[in-house]
């Protein structure tokens, strides 16, 4: 038995198979069977790990979990069911030959700023040509199906706009706090605009904001495909990085970054050095959401007069714990009228890679998802991560439903915020 | 490949039959020990599909074993021999309100806690509570006549049946009961097939008896020095002129451990405390809390909390829902038990409980519906030390014997399963098993429904162990 299956195998024991953790999990629910549930999930590694079922067994239940972590926050006897995961995951990525495509995808193409920008730029292109109005209606299908998530990207700056960007912004008078922005790679390359919102609004909450230049992935995708050993190199990049400067926070405005960077600790042992540079950097990351509401530097001018409902990432929720901020800056803004959901911790199926690998299974999560949406008639639908923001637009455009999906920061943004220092 | 998958196959939709290994082993446990891997699982989405797949089993002899949501506590849904496993609890969620007659009909999928939550949209209420409610089927609870803290003043789950439709395991649809109040026409099937652990029948609809939700609720929570003295105080209570709602005891390892886990500031300090809870107009409420509080200061009792605000309240009832996990991090394996005795009884009981701990030198703690002398002993020990699993063993046949010899019984909700099959006798003599086995043997002349629960077989032994 390797060590990541022996650690899981203990982890498995504090499970009592009680099954309180059945009502919150997606796709038990969409998938109806006990063993796509968490309970027959973590009773699947034992097996595995005691020998009675193959590698293989588990192959199919545990790439169809979204990694949502709904099941730790119902479970009564806190059964570490991420580290669980991940560590089927490695058991799982060590007995399969990558192809070759993934470990591009993951190696270079998700870590490399150069790439993440090329994605940039050739939406943009993409976007320009037309190409995109018609991809649906391509007689050849694109890998991965992306075509599904054509027509539905931001429109994107130029690359001129995009090279413009400073990486220290100032304030006229002094700064109260001083930020580390992490810009993460898929909010910078699709949600660029976002990350400009990101930015303004901290400078008119009075602080100062820097993005050092060293940063890089948060590895969130790669920890959670069982890529430990690369998750642990941009997580010690990371650290790095932000150790130039004193920073009072490290904020970003993805939910699954977050997630993963306030977890950067788990990845090394406890006493060496790495691992305290770990815990101090994580302690100061906070989401963009929490900040705000910190530090309490907006006055919102302007009326908004829709109705909206707020969708939040899973892992904001279930493992970075963030769940009253937004909701608090939301009822801020002026006119705006919140419908909230029925079931907000219910997953929209994005989940990482999920919605591009596992496409079926994660529409058959969103279908349940916008069935919540609809019934409570938002005009815009806010989320806070990049991934439930394409997800929730690829949603809408399913339902054929006139409303429109937001990050946060872009949502307090037209309220127009006044600085008040 | 066995002779009846295909037929099996063909009499239901296509993906309703699971034959991989991932899901066998899906459905090979529930909440309690032993795992058993069925050959085919199936997924019913109607009542006709139950009774087709029953026909199939008789033609071929093969068990099938009913399956809810699987949080059985004694072995129930576990396929002891092979065979099908028929999970119900995909079959359409259907709650009909009627709120003129004060019933409800559902079908046996609906999750307990949702028949409340739509009763109380009429201001009415589901009485049964049992702590599972917002996981286990109404399927499972009527198998196991399962109860809950309520049971002391609202009965449990046969209290509140009206009537039945059946699949018997001969594959025919029949109907029990019915949806009056009164009825008593002809053997009471009803209540012979609550309880049946699905032995007897397969549930497919239930109408069920809803009452008016009570106005208002006070809890109170006392502590005493001594365990004896809150069980006198328990029987005071009861004996007053008052029935309580809910009364709830913890024992001193309970109240450490919860605080250990999430503290909310329980008396570490007390041996014993327990929590009690009143329903009815407010007027009422005021009067009988006084007079449980008289009782207890007359008790001597140590401290006596009555909390300020709902939140306060709820916060103590949280407490008592923490009891169950947060023991189970003194240790991992937690053997949870169930045997109850006449009330009057429960200090004496506690006692005897304490000799079992130390002579077979394990963690005994010791919580649950002490009002209605439902306690939950929990042995906590650990499935990897075969030794103390084989003490565990011992003890656990000890407190049967305990709580037998004090007037009472093996299990007062959880069933008895696979795990309490072999002490059958101890309660009942051989002929009162005989007389239920006789039923049994009528009702599933191939005994192919969920065969291996409830009677022992020749030899058969408590095991906790999973080899
Ligand atoms: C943490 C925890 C707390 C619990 N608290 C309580 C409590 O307070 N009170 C209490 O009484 N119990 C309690 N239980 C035990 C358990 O929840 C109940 O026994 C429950 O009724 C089981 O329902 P289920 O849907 O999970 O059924 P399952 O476990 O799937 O099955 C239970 C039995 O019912 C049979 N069955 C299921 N559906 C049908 C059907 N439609 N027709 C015929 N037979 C059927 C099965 O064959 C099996 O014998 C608790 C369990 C856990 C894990
Ligand atoms: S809630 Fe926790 S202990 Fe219960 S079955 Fe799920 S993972 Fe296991
Ligand atoms: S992480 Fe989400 S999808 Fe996976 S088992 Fe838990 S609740 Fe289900």
């Amino acid at each position: 038995m390797t060590d990541g299956l022996k650690h899981a195998y203990d982890l498995t024991f504090d499970c009592v198979q009680c099954g309180y953790c059945l009502p919150a999990c997606p796709t038990y629910e969409t998938m109806e069977s006990e063993t796509h549930s968490p309970r027959g999930r973590i009773n699947l590694v034992k097996m595995v790990a005691e020998g009675k079922a193959s590698v293989e067994d588990m192959e199919e239940p545990i790439e169809k979990c979204l990694g949502c972590m709904a099941c730790t926050s119902v479970c009564p006897t806190n059964v570490q069911y991420g580290s669980i995961l991940e560590n089927a995951k490695e058991v799982l990525d060590e007995s399969k030959q990558t192809g070759a495509v993934e470990s591009f995808l993951f190696d270079d193409f998700i870590p490399s700023r150069r790439w993440m920008d090329r994605l940039g730029v050739a939406t943009w292109l993409f976007q320009k040509s037309g190409a995109d109005r018609i991809a649906d209606r391509l007689p050849w299908k694109m890998p991965l199906h992306l075509e599904a998530f054509a027509g539905i990207l931001p429109e994107m700056p130029s690359p001129a706009k995009r090279n413009e960007r400073a990486t220290r912004y100032m304030r006229k008078r002094p700064a109260v706090k001083k930020v580390g922005f992490f810009t993460g790679c898929i909010m910078d390359s699709v949600f660029f605009g976002s990350n400009e919102s990101t930015i303004e609004l901290l400078l008119r909450s009075g602080a100062e904001v820097v993005l050092p230049e060293n940063q890089t992935c948060c590895g969130a995708l790669h920890a959670h495909s069982g890529k430990k050993e690369k998750a642990i190199e941009l997580a010690k990049q990371n650290i790095a990085a932000y150790e130039e400067e004193q920073f009072d926070y490290i904020v970003e405005n993805a939910g699954g970054c977050g997630a993963q960077m306030i977890d950067y600790p788990s990845l090394f042992e406890e006493g060496t050095e790495w691992h305290e540079r770990a815990v101090a950097f994580s302690s100061r990351v906070k989401d963009i959401s929490e900040v705000l509401v910190e530090m309490d530097g907006l006055a919102f001018s302007k009326e908004v007069d829709q109705t909206v409902t707020y969708q939040p990432s899973c892992h904001m929720t279930y493992v970075q714990k963030v769940v009253e901020p937004p909701l608090e800056l939301l009822r801020k803004v002026p006119g705006l009228q919140l419908e909230e959901l029925e079931r907000p911790g219910f997953c929209c199926g994005s989940a990482g890679v999920y919605n591009l690998v596992q496409h079926e299974d994660s529409m058959d999560v969103l279908d349940v998802k916008m069935e919540d949406v609809c019934r409570t008639g938002a005009d815009q639908v806010v989320t806070s991560n990049p991934g439930c923001l394409l997800q929730m637009k690829l949603g809408i455009k399913r339902e054929g439903m006139e409303s429109e999906a937001v990050h946060l920061v872009d949502l307090l943004m037209e309220a127009d915020p006044e600085s008040r220092y | 490949m066995n002779k009846w998958l295909k037929p099996l196959e063909d009499c239901l939709e296509k993906g309703r039959v699971l034959t991989e290994v991932a899901d066998l082993y899906s459905y090979s446990f529930d909440a309690s020990f032993g795992e058993h891997l069925p050959e085919a699982v199936v997924q019913v989405k109607d009542k006709y599909e139950v009774a087709r797949i029953l026909k199939l089993a008789n033609e071929y002899g093969v068990p099938v074993y009913p399956r809810g949501a699987g949080t059985c506590l004694s072995g129930g849904p576990l396929p002891v021999h092979g065979g099908i496993v028929l999970d119900l609890s995909k079959l359409p969620a259907r709650i009909e309100v009627r709120p003129d007659d004060l019933t409800v009909t559902v079908s046996p999928s609906v999750r307990t806690g949702d028949i409340n939550k739509e009763a109380e949209k009429y201001g009415l209420m589901y009485a049964p509570d049992p702590s599972s409610a917002h996981v286990a089927t109404i399927g499972g609870n009527l198998a196991e006549n399962s109860g809950g803290p309520r049971g002391l003043k609202y009965g449990v789950t046969k209290d509140h049946v009206l009537g039945l439709e059946v699949v018997t395991p001969e594959g025919e649809l029949i109907r029990t009961g019915g949806q009056t109040i009164k009825n008593v026409t002809g053997y009471d099937l009803t209540k012979l097939i609550v309880g049946s652990e699905g032995t007897l029948a397969v549930i497919v609809e239930a109408t069920l008896k809803l009452m008016p939700k009570p106005p208002a609720v006070r809890t109170m929570m006392v502590a005493f020095n001594e365990v004896r003295t809150a069980g006198e105080a328990i029987s005071r209570t009861l004996t007053s002129g008052v029935l309580p709602s809910k009364l709830e005891f913890m024992d001193q390892a309970c109240v450490v451990a919860v605080e250990q886990f999430q503290p909310i500031g329980l008396p570490v300090d007390a041996a014993a405390i327990i929590l009690v809870e009143l329903d009815g107009p407010e007027e009422a409420l005021r009067v009988e809390q006084e007079k449980i509080e008289a009782i207890m200061k007359d008790m001597k009792a140590k401290d006596i909390i009555i909390p300020e605000s709902d939140e306060e309240a709820a916060k103590l009832w949280h407490a008592r829902k923490q009891v169950s996990p947060a023991i189970a991090k003194i240790k991992p394996t937690k053997v949870s038990e169930d045997a109850t005795v006449p009330r009057s009884k429960i200090p004496d009981f506690m006692d005897r409980l304490q000799v079992i701990k130390e002579k077979y030198n394990l963690e005994v703690v010791a919580f649950g519906h002490a009002g209605d002398g439902n306690l939950h002993p929990n042995i906590l020990c650990d499935q990897r030390d075969a030794d103390e699993m084989k003490r565990a063993e011992l003890a656990v046949e000890e407190m049967f014997e305990a709580a037998i010899e004090l007037g009472g019984t093996l299990s007062g909700e959880h069933g008895i399963g696979t795990m309490k099959a072999p002490f059958m006798e101890m309660e009942l003599g051989d002929v009162g098993v005989d007389m239920m086995r006789r039923i049994k043997q009528v009702w599933d002349p191939n005994n192919i429904l969920n065969p291996g629960k409830i009677f022992a077989e020749k030899g058969q032994k408590l095991v906790l162990r999973n080899d």
